[in-house]
């Protein structure tokens, strides 16, 4: 759920919970779910990816072999990237997710 | 033992001798439900395996599916009422309870199930008899209650419950309730209708949004958090306050096809009555012949029976006790409010703007406990003493047949 999306009332959605829509998973925004938001440093970084193998979300964009970005709406602030990053290289730091 | 007789406006209605169960398994086998899902508990064991005995014999298309437990009995109920089709199930006290949790479940997916519920004490300790703490128990999880007062009214209830809950306005399921052996073990006469006639009047199921719609996929029980859970629940409530004006209409029109208008109410001699009882399921029977027999003696007695607990007839009661002085409230279970029973508490809140009206309550029957005529004719006694103030109300909540 986004933060800017509208709530409906009781009298707009389906009955019993359902969802009449398929395939909608994608339209939810599980990086609202953050209190740590990963943060990367592509001075540090030297593009071993061990962060994009471990990533429990397929959270991090990858091109031509190289990190690109976070994809902030699906990361979850789990920090499993920031813990398997090499401690020789420390590309990526967990900071409070601020509003 | 059948007696046919024809009449225009019905067609023809055979005369039976039937148990309650056996009442209830032929409005089932009329029904002819696509899906019954069903464990045996006493009593209402002989219902269902009188309704195998029909699928046995070909009479119904249903397929039955024997569980292993009534959690998962309700659970197969969920998920054939979700794929689209009619759905049944029966069940007793601890059945009911070992399904607790889908019956929520079930209601707040708005699956219109209809599960006639044999009343029986809920263990422990452990007992197979009447009384009302099993479906009482489960006065709030947004199924819709109707007390039965014999097998015709059980037989009737089970046919209209059908129209009720698969209604586009109410879409819940429905709990018919018949009092464990007194009703579901009594053989009583009861008019069973054409099988054209049900047929035609509980129409042909049309689902809303089902799982087996494979042009239209949907998603049954999906997590739903704080921002969207309580508007669920709003739909809820307005689809059970929906439905009082569609059961209504339903006992209206099943009067018109079949003879027997049925209320959400129904009042017993009460237009001048000073002192009245307030009681559901069997014992309003019983109260009928005390009320008659004091009605005899001149005294002015009525009798209020609720046949709809689940949407609870507020306004209706208050209109129909507008004149009367005193009420005692028959409660067939015992709720450990300290404050008194289920039925009492409703009609206390009920009544709480009439300052000229006393109510007490009277616990009665848990267990399978007899109640008689002498046992009502003394509470009538009671009320009538509160009513002269001959006898000061020194504990609002009583019971009756319970030895000291």
């Amino acid at each position: 759920m986004s933060e800017t999306e509208q709530l409906k009332g009781w009298k707009e959605i389906p009955i019993g919970g359902l969802i009449l829509a398929p395939g909608n998973a994608r339209e939810y925004k599980t990086g609202g779910w953050r209190t740590f938001k990963p943060v990367h440093h592509m001075d540090k970084c030297i593009h071993c990816l061990q962060c994009w193998m471990h990533c429990p979300d397929s959270a991090i964009k990858v091109e031509g072999g190289k990190f690109i970005a976070f994809n902030y709406d699906a990361c979850k602030g789990c920090g499993i990237c920031a813990k398997i990053c090499p401690k020789k290289v420390q590309a990526i730091t967990m900071e409070k997710e601020e509003k | 033992m059948e007696d046919a007789k024809v009449n225009n406006k019905t067609g023809q209605t055979t005369l039976v001798a039937l148990t309650g169960n056996e009442a209830v398994a032929t409005a089932m086998r009329q029904i002819n439900p696509d899906v019954v899902a069903a464990y045996p508990i006493t009593p209402q064991t002989s219902l269902m395996q009188k309704f195998a005995d029909f699928a046995a014999a070909g009479l119904v298309d249903t397929e039955i599916i024997l569980v292993e437990s009534e959690h998962s009995a309700m659970s197969a109920c969920v998920g054939s009422a979700a794929a689209g089709v009619r759905t049944m199930t029966a069940t007793s006290a601890n059945g009911l309870a070992l399904m607790w949790e889908i019956v929520y479940i079930a209601a707040s997916s708005r699956l219109p199930i209809v599960m006639p519920v044999v009343n029986r004490a809920l263990s422990g300790p452990i007992n197979i008899h009447c009384d009302h703490s099993d479906t009482m128990g489960c006065r709030d999880s947004s199924w819709i209650q109707i007390y039965s007062e014999n097998s015709q009214e059980a037989y009737d209830n089970t046919i209209q419950a059908i129209r009720i809950a698969e209604h586009a306005n109410v879409l819940l399921p429905v709990m018919v309730t018949l009092d464990g052996f007194i009703i579901s073990h009594s053989i009583e006469s009861v008019h069973v209708y054409e099988d054209a006639k049900v047929k035609e009047f509980i129409g042909e199921y049309k689902p809303h949004n089902p799982l087996l719609d494979l042009n239209n996929p949907v998603t049954f029980g999906p997590l739903d958090l704080y921002d969207y859970y309580f508007e669920h629940k709003r739909q809820q409530s307005e689809a059970m306050k929906n439905s009082k004006r569609v059961i209504e209409d339903i006992g209206r029109l099943f009067g018109q096809t079949f003879g027997t208008v049925y209320d959400l109410i129904e009042t017993y001699r009460l237009e001048d009555a000073d002192e009245c009882i307030v009681v559901l399921g069997s014992t309003a029977g019983t109260a009928k012949e005390v009320v008659d027999a004091l009605r005899g003696q001149g005294r002015k007695v009525g009798l209020l029976k609720i046949r709809v607990f689940r949407p609870f007839p507020e306004t209706e009661i208050i209109d129909a006790l507008r004149g009367v002085k005193v009420v005692g409230v028959l409660d067939r279970s015992e709720g450990f409010s300290a404050v008194g029973g289920p039925v009492y508490q409703e009609i206390r809140a009920a009544l709480c703007a009439r300052h000229d009206i006393s109510i007490v309550n009277y616990i009665y029957g848990l267990g399978g406990r007899d109640i008689g005529i002498a046992d009502i004719t003394k509470v009538f006694d009671e009320l009538s003493a509160i009513r002269k103030a001959e006898k000061p109300i020194t504990s609002r909540v009583d019971y009756v047949g319970v030895r000291e």
